[in-house]
């Protein structure tokens, strides 16, 4: 991973704001393709509509983001898969049907088109596909099995493995391991590991969990607000405090207790 | 386990339970009927277990004297066709139109003030607009049923569409999918057993307007058949057939129920044991 490559994701002079309620101001980032990005902060700090508006959900008020040099699309594509917290993966459909979707969505066969389906070899090709990623995820005995019967930490999997099918360029994760048990958690953490430096993934992900960001990012980022205006909270909006390179795993805890640190006394 | 709230019924007492309302009216039923009949034979009023079983016989078992048909096969066979057709018309109406009111704010923009406006008109109150637009015949009745319940199927529809998670909308969106392949693979598979609930609730009021309608303008059905009898009192045609009409729509809503259990079975195990 050299400077010299373009970034994969640039953010330039980003501002949100819902009428006179800034919730983030003058976010200037960038980030190169493979970095794993944590991205931590208080509750209603803007960690969510950052992810909104790199996801096209919403539309910045200000400034742009970048994706390969172009402008982002103004809604949900391929280029960028999500997992969230829950609600993730199609109910009605099988585990190896939900990793299906994605191919069945977007190859060009004219039953693609009309039906959102694929018939014949072009399904049974799709098929070996997504039983391939249900390998790797470790569902590969619950293909057939719907999300109601697996559990959390299988859903969360399956929610995964479902996002990387399309190969995205970019994978957020919106608390994906937030309402997992703690066990289970240690297992989505090297899953996590293992996906994002065998497919060389770029990966955004959002967390309450700071140990859990710091485990898993190369990078982390802290949003805050940095200018308060006690009479007026709502007049000005966070931005990313620290923004900590980690050589995933080591620093760790110096890190943690110096964030500690500055938290404690900015609080 | 001493609270009351806390004490749960046996199997086999739940049974038994369930049987004794039944059986105390059946009691009631025969003793009152008794006291009656002993004071006057010829009362009409709550007929004896033996007169219901002759009329049984002959309206269902009998061709009628007048027009050598089975009455009462001929009723069923013609209500249960013009309630087929309505309901199935309805669900289709509603489960398409509820879909993209739910999900195209430019379907819906137009569309739902309608709907809205069109379920509070009350369908019986416009019945004598269908027997001059559409005649006496068939279709008069199916259109009272549909207009009837597709207002409510249709906002049915629309709300559980609304209470999809948004999560999967945009999941489908990162997906690929465009908006007809997202209706028609995320939303429609999703939607179809609530159809399914909604039709069954529905149910109810298709047969109510079903049977004013047959009971105003018709010449056969079971509707018509229980209002041409209350001229002659005959109390042991009327009770066989409102309770054919209860057995009847028992098991359509049973049927139902089985085949949304059968076809959507992440529908029902989602929800838990809740398959009431």
């Amino acid at each position: 991973m050299t400077k010299h490559e373009p970034p994969i994701i640039q953010i330039k002079n980003l501002w949100k704001e819902y009428g006179d309620n800034v919730v983030l101001e003058r976010v200037n980032l960038s980030v190169q393709a493979g970095e794993f990005v944590s991205i931590v902060g208080a509750s209603g700090c803007g960690k969510t509509t950052f992810l909104n508006l790199l996801l096209g959900i919403e539309e910045p008020s200000q400034g742009e983001i970048l994706l390969d040099g172009q402008p982002l699309d103004p809604e949900p594509s391929v280029e960028r898969g999500i997992v969230f917290q829950k609600y993730s993966v199609f109910p009605h459909l099988t585990a190896v049907e939900n990793v299906m979707l994605g191919q069945e969505f977007t190859q060009s066969a004219v039953s693609s088109c009309l039906l959102g389906r694929l018939f014949g070899t072009a399904r049974r090709a799709a098929k070996e596909e997504a039983m391939d990623i249900l390998e790797k995820v470790g569902l590969a005995a619950a293909a057939d099995k719907y999300p109601s019967e697996l559990s959390g930490g299988m859903q969360q999997r399956l929610a995964i493995a479902q996002a990387l099918i399309r190969k995205p360029r970019i994978l957020l994760l919106d608390e994906p391991f937030g309402a997992l048990d703690p066990g289970i958690r240690k297992d989505m953490h090297r899953l996590t590991r293992e996906l994002w430096t065998e497919q060389k993934l770029t990966v955004f992900m959002i967390t309450h969990d700071l140990s859990e960001g710091f485990e898993l990012g190369s990078r982390l980022w802290v949003f805050d607000k940095t200018r308060h205006d006690l009479q007026a909270p709502e007049r000005f909006g966070a931005n990313v405090t620290f923004d900590i390179p980690l050589s995933t795993g080591q620093e760790h805890h110096e890190h943690l207790a110096k964030l500690q640190a500055a938290k404690s006394h900015t609080a | 386990m001493t609270r009351l709230i806390n004490r749960q019924p046996s199997r086999y007492s739940r049974l038994m339970l369930g049987l004794l309302p039944f059986i105390v009216l059946f009691v009631i039923y025969l003793v009152t009927s008794d006291a009656r009949l002993a004071e006057n034979p010829s009362d009409k009023l709550l007929p004896s277990l033996g007169s219901f079983a002759d009329a049984i016989v002959r309206m269902g078992f009998e061709p009628s004297k007048r027009t050598g048909e089975y009455l009462l096969w001929q009723d069923t066979f013609a209500s249960l066709q013009r309630l087929g057709i309505a309901v199935g018309l309805s669900a289709m109406i509603g489960l398409v139109i509820g879909v993209f009111n739910g999900m195209i704010p430019y379907v819906r923009s137009p569309l739902s003030p309608l709907v809205t406006a069109l379920s509070l008109i009350p369908p019986m109150a416009i019945l004598p607009i269908l027997f001059i637009t559409f005649g006496l015949g068939e279709l008069s009745k199916v259109v009272l049923i549909v207009i009837g319940i597709t207002p409510v199927i249709i906002r049915d529809i629309q709300l559980r569409t609304d209470a999809l998670p948004s999560e999967q909308l945009i999941k489908a969106q990162t997906l690929g999918g465009n908006s007809w392949q997202i209706i028609l693979r995320v939303v429609l598979p999703q939607t179809m057993p609530r159809l399914i609930d909604a039709v069954r609730l529905t149910l109810g009021s298709a047969w109510l307007f079903l049977i004013a309608a047959e009971a105003i303008a018709a010449t056969e059905g079971l509707g018509y058949r229980i209002f041409l009898v209350r001229r002659y009192l005959a109390m042991d045609v009327i009770l066989p057939y409102v309770f054919w009409i209860t057995t009847l729509a028992f098991a359509m809503d049973w049927s139902l129920k089985r085949i949304s259990i059968l076809a959507f079975p992440w529908y029902h195990s989602a929800q838990g044991a809740r398959n009431d």
